[in-house]
């Protein structure tokens, strides 16, 4: 398990990561939300010891990476599709990297097996095709058999097949036990694949919780309402401590009710209703909302962190 | 997936994990083509001049003055393509380290070894160890061969003679410090391109600039450019004692360069963001 503790990293005059805390626990995969530029890539560099954070304090199963004595026995991790010497072979680059760990040689053969790719191991990596590369680099994550593993932006780059591939791959992993870390940008990935959500937005936490969690305390989901005499609707609910909000031309966007509460209303006061229907936003539409939310207001980024039910 | 326990690590030494690294390092320096395209050139290059000069000199030796033939050296003049060796190691040198910034390996090495200053002490040992072993390899092919081609009535050079043995091993040993020195100053420059011009810089352009300053300013400062060192070291007659350092101190200086570059090149690597 990773714990990651206020965490701040700062280039030049850019805040990287500001403040940043969360947990990435056994058993389940956690997705790694955030925009562009929000600071995924950089957190997993620290996580990884390779970038120094300038302030915060980063563990792997209680200990920092600098004290893992065979890291990648511990910590897998997939950081950038092309972090490998084009002219050397799949099979040498698992090499050098096993060597460094005491890995066994039978293991090399092993990773380049479930990945799809021991008919090219010989073969150089400059020839390989951008998925091609995504599995190597998968492969060298896998490489120690290691209990924590990161992905940046797995999927970047693969056919459907592949994504396929990798969501179950992720999933497998994270059944066996092990702690599973994985960042994208794309909501409806994460939706398919994690269990828990970490979600960033300009380097500051906005959510850690589980997926369902998420959606229902972020989304805000309301109650779709149409009737003939809209305006004495909405007086009605407002005056029973709803918000309202237009939805359309026709319609109400009615949150702090539930169904039946407006149903009773509108009743009591003889108010006819086209519609009333709950609406659940969908991961993407909570995303969306949120990540926009740190962009306007970002000085209140902390007021919409969620309890992380720990 | 399966689940494949690892064997348990045996031995967890400080001594097994430094050749589990030197091993590594090997690995990587021996598994991309450019090492051996530029052992290749340092051997054409290098056995080329010298069988160029042991044939020259042979054809051309009626045409010496005396003070010519008197400072002849028949070592030294076989020895000269190591200068062009000298450059081509400082190509692999660097690329040992720049070519990990250039695709992003060094994120992996990294990331397999937490200890920095340790994966720096390998690729130096792994660096160190080949290019001597190739520089004196190939300072006593270009010796034999030289020698071997330079007929009489012009003389030639047994390693028996005083100082001989010492100028063909000096060729070796310039050959590996130089190729250490690279190593530093890519881990200090970190890109292909910066570090090669860098050290060409070094090597070439600073001794021209040098030499078109009054000699009284940089006289004192010739002496302990490299390619000066390499001069001397390489060969048995001296031109100019007073200007020039002893082979042996040459050396040491050499092997400052190197210290220096990897020592800064070290605590760099510590420092930075990978
Ligand atoms: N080495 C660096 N030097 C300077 N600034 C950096 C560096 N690395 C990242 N940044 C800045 O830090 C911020 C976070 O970048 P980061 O790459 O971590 O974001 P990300 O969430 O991974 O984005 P993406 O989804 O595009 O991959 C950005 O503003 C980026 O410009
Ligand atoms: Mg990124």
């Amino acid at each position: 398990m990773i714990k990651v503790t206020e965490l701040t990293k700062r280039y030049r005059d850019t805040v990287a990561v500001r403040e940043l805390s969360f947990e990435v626990p056994a058993g389940v995969v956690t997705g790694f939300l955030g925009p562009n530029g929000s600071g995924k890539s950089t957190t997993m560099r620290m996580i990884m010891g390779l970038d120094r954070p300038d302030h915060g304090s980063i563990t792997i199963n209680g200990r920092s990476y600098h004290d893992l004595a065979h890291p990648l026995r511990e910590v897998g991790a997939l950081l950038e599709a092309k972090a490998i010497h084009p002219g050397r072979s799949a099979y040498h680059h698992l090499q050098y990297l096993a060597e460094t760990n005491g890995i066994a040689r039978r293991r090399i053969d092993e990773v380049l097996d479930m990945v799809g790719l021991a008919e090219v191991a010989r073969r150089r990596v400059g020839k390989f095709s951008l998925g091609m590369g995504q599995r190597l680099g998968i492969a060298s994550a896998l490489l120690g058999d290691p209990g924590v593993l990161l992905f940046d932006e797995p999927v970047n780059g693969l056919d459907p097949e592949g994504i396929l591939w990798v969501r179950n791959l992720l999933k497998g992993l994270a059944a066996e036990g092990r702690s599973v870390f994985v960042s994208s940008h794309l909501m409806s990935e994460m939706a398919l694949t994690a269990d828990r959500l970490v979600v960033i937005g300009r380097g500051a936490l906005i959510s850690e919780g589980s997926v369902d969690d998420f959606i229902a305390d972020t989304t805000g989901s309301y109650v779709r309402v149409r009737g003939p005499r809209l305006d004495e609707i909405a007086r009605a609910l407002e005056s029973n401590g709803a918000s309202i909000e237009p939805d359309g031309d026709d319609a109400l966007a009615v949150s702090g009710l539930d169904i039946v509460e407006i149903g009773e209303i509108a009743g009591e006061r003889r108010l006819v209703l086209h519609e009333l229907s709950p609406q659940a936003a969908s991961l993407e539409e909570a995303f969306m909302s949120l990540t926009h939310d740190s962009v306007e207001y970002h000085g209140h980024a902390t007021d919409v962190v969620v309890a992380t039910g720990k | 997936m399966t689940t494949v326990a690892l064997p348990p690590v045996h031995t967890s030494s400080a001594a097994a994990g430094r050749s589990r690294l030197w091993r590594s390092e090997w690995t990587k320096l021996r598994t991309v083509r450019s090492t051996w395209w530029t052992l290749f050139a340092m051997a054409v290059v290098t056995l080329g001049v010298a069988a160029i000069a042991g044939a020259t000199v042979s054809h051309n030796w009626h045409t010496f003055n005396v003070a010519q033939r008197a400072t002849f050296d028949p070592t030294g003049i076989t020895l000269k393509g190591l200068l062009f060796s000298q450059l081509i190691i400082g190509v692999l040198g660097v690329l040992v380290m720049s070519a990990e910034y250039g695709t992003g390996t060094i994120r992996s090495t990294l990331a397999a070894t937490p200890r920095r200053a340790r994966v720096l002490a390998a690729k130096a040992v792994i660096v160190g160890t080949l290019s001597l072993v190739v520089g004196e390899a190939l300072s006593f092919s270009a010796f034999l061969l030289g020698q071997g081609l330079l007929r009489s009535p012009a003389p030639h050079a047994l390693l028996s003679q005083p100082g001989v043995t010492r100028a063909v091993l000096g060729g070796g040993v310039v050959i590996a410090l130089l190729g250490l020195f690279a190593l530093g100053l890519a881990a200090i420059v970190r890109h292909s391109a910066g570090a090669i011009t860098t050290y060409v810089g070094v090597l070439l352009v600073v001794p021209i600039i040098l030499q078109t300053l009054p000699s009284s300013f940089s006289q004192p400062i010739l002496k302990f450019m490299p390619f000066h060192i390499s001069d001397v070291m390489t060969s048995v007659v001296t031109a100019g004692q007073g200007s020039s350092l002893s082979p042996w101190a040459g050396a040491g200086v050499l092997g400052l360069y190197a210290l220096a570059a990897l020592g800064v090149g070290g605590y760099l690597l510590v420092r930075r963001d990978a």
